[in-house]
């Protein structure tokens, strides 16, 4: 990188650490992030166990028996902390692979969408608008987290921002698609979540039966469309 | 050639070290709780140290052995009886057929493995065989087991077995489980916290709620805050990582946590103690004391080497006890 965003290394545990470049959802951070992603997949270093990028950080876990074999019986964490500073110096930002494009089907009929009309109220602002503003822009993956498959997609209008539920609900409906802040994201499986709701596809974003069980990876781009009810329930019930 | 399943305990379940290399995706590593006790139970028996075993939780499982085998148990003590005399743990064991284990109190501990010379059968999903109950995938089905389930060996154990031998050696595993405070790694936001919050993170018990598991530890203790309470960006988080919540109180991320997470993160407890606090029950007390990357690294390495002498010492014994015969 020819002009480094300022950084800070620290440790996740004694066999895992995070390289982090503070909190901003940025696009140019983010595929910073993902050019260390491909970089170290590429390097593959043995003993490195996981690798997780996320808004503004990566983070390694390693086994620390065997990074303190190259480390020379040394500290496996300072051999990391120095690998990870080196591998900024490569990164290369133009040898990303260009992002993927996604177009996902989104349903915003209220028996789906259990949050927009009372988001909708609080905005005064109509149905239709809102649906015209969440499928205006597409949404780059920042990360996937929380749930096996839950992309973290941004950054939404500053019109439709919206925070978190007060209280999280106990149960989500699997491809619940929702807001938080300037993020909006999927549920892949039903679960408890906080995230207000204002839509639902009918695809099945994770599937365990596939070697690539996630249908989004980091850094693709998502542009959502709205579709009615009649269709959203012909796809649904679609055999795959 | 396995076990069945005569009853089913609370939460039975086939693990290996984890699922790796997919935490990108949203996957967490599932593997054993008590990494130590899962290769304990292995050593013992002469598998590699990460084939699958059997972890439960009490009430603990009825099994019947429908073939010869070669078993131990590690990690809690449930006193376990094998048709109906008490066995110890750390000990391994031949076991004719038709013999039936028995789980009949929880005595210490608050999960048991029970590990057999081939290991467990079990489904592989992305690369590991332990269980993801949420997709559904590795282990037995993906799921914990259930009554008059089949839990086969993956490879046969061609030894014949009259009557039950117990072997007279046994693994000493007090030192791979420190006693006293659980050790933790200061997190990147332990600066952030206020003077008195710094001093009830190191003095104050705190206390495991009644809705932890296998995802995580809820923590009861005095209430903790940071000087100016700051949410951060959603990154990765691990096993033992403990974050300051909304609420004031803190909750320890265990086997199956989440990938990413938001919340302060105070520390992250040092793998020596993982084994140790993976044996904590609901209602026990967790005392925390700061230790720098030098000494968790070095404690970590003196636990992994005693490990290896265990492993070799296990492995010599028992090829000189089989070959005897």
């Amino acid at each position: 990188m020819e002009k480094p965003f300022p950084y800070r290394i620290y440790p996740i545990g004694d066999q895992a650490l995070t390289l982090d470049f503070g909190n901003l959802i940025n696009d140019e951070i983010n595929r910073c992030v993902m050019a260390l992603f491909y970089w170290l997949k590429e390097e593959d270093l043995h003993g490195i166990k996981d690798i997780i990028p996320a808004y503004a950080s990566i983070s390694v876990v390693y086994d620390a028996s065997l990074i303190r074999k190259w480390a020379g019986n040394g500290s496996a964490y300072a051999y990391m902390e120095d690998y990870l500073t080196q591998a900024l110096q490569p990164l290369d930002l133009q040898a990303l692979p260009s992002s993927r494009e996604l177009r996902i089907p989104v349903c915003y009929h209220q028996s789906l969408a259990p949050d927009l009309l009372e988001l909708c109220q609080e905005k005064q602002m109509d149905l239709d608008e809102f649906v015209a503003i969440h499928t205006a822009i597409p949404y780059r993956v920042y990360m996937i987290g929380f749930l096996p498959g839950f992309a973290y997609m941004g950054s939404l209008d500053e019109r439709i921002v919206a925070p978190r539920k007060q209280t999280p609900r106990t149960h989500v409906a699997a491809g619940s698609v929702g807001i938080a802040g300037v993020q909006t994201g999927i549920y892949p499986f039903a679960s408890p979540g906080g995230w207000q709701l204002i839509g639902q596809t009918p695809m099945t974003l994770f599937n365990a039966n596939d070697d690539q069980p996630s249908l989004f990876q980091p850094g693709d781009l998502v542009q959502f469309e709205a579709i009615s009810i009649d269709q959203f329930y012909q796809l649904k019930n679609k055999p795959s | 050639m396995g076990v069945r399943v005569l009853k089913s305990g609370m939460a039975d379940s086939l693990r290996d070290a984890g699922r790796f290399g997919f935490q990108h995706l949203g996957i967490p590593p599932g593997g054993a709780m008590d990494n130590v006790a899962m290769q304990v139970v292995n050593i013992l028996v002469g598998n590699p140290i990460g084939a699958v075993v059997m972890e439960m939780h009490y009430p603990a499982p009825q099994l019947e052995f429908n073939s010869p085998a070669l078993m131990a148990l590690s990690g809690a003590d449930f006193q376990a009886t094998i048709d109906g005399v008490e066995i110890a743990l750390n000990q391994p064991m031949l076991v004719p057929t038709g013999s039936v284990i028995k789980f009949n109190k929880p005595v210490s501990g608050a999960r048991c493995y029970l590990g057999v010379k081939g290991g467990f059968e079990a489904d592989e999903w992305l690369g590991s065989k332990t269980t993801n109950n949420f997709a559904v995938r590795g282990g037995y089905q993906g799921r914990n087991l259930q009554k008059a389930d089949w839990v086969a060996f993956a490879k046969p154990f061609s030894y014949e077995v009259e009557e039950p031998a117990v072997m007279p050696w046994t693994a000493n595993v007090r030192e791979l489980y420190p006693q006293g405070p659980c050790y933790l790694i200061p997190g990147a936001e332990y600066e952030l916290l206020d003077a008195a919050s710094k001093q009830c993170l190191i003095q104050e018990a705190f206390q495991i709620a009644t809705n932890s598991n296998r995802m995580g530890y809820r923590l009861q203790s005095a209430p903790m805050h940071l000087g100016e309470y700051k949410e951060c960006l959603s990154s990765g988080v691990g096993f033992g990582t403990l974050q300051l919540l909304p609420d004031a109180q803190t909750i320890l991320l265990m086997a199956d946590h989440q990938t990413t997470a938001g919340y302060p993160r105070l520390g992250h407890v040092a793998s020596v103690s993982l084994p140790t606090l993976a044996q904590l029950n609901a209602g026990d007390s967790i005392r925390f004391q700061l230790i720098d990357m030098k000494t968790a690294e070095s404690l970590y390495a003196a636990q992994e080497k005693h490990l290896r002498q265990l492993k070799n010492a296990c492995n010599f014994r028992l090829q000189e006890y089989l070959s005897n015969d």
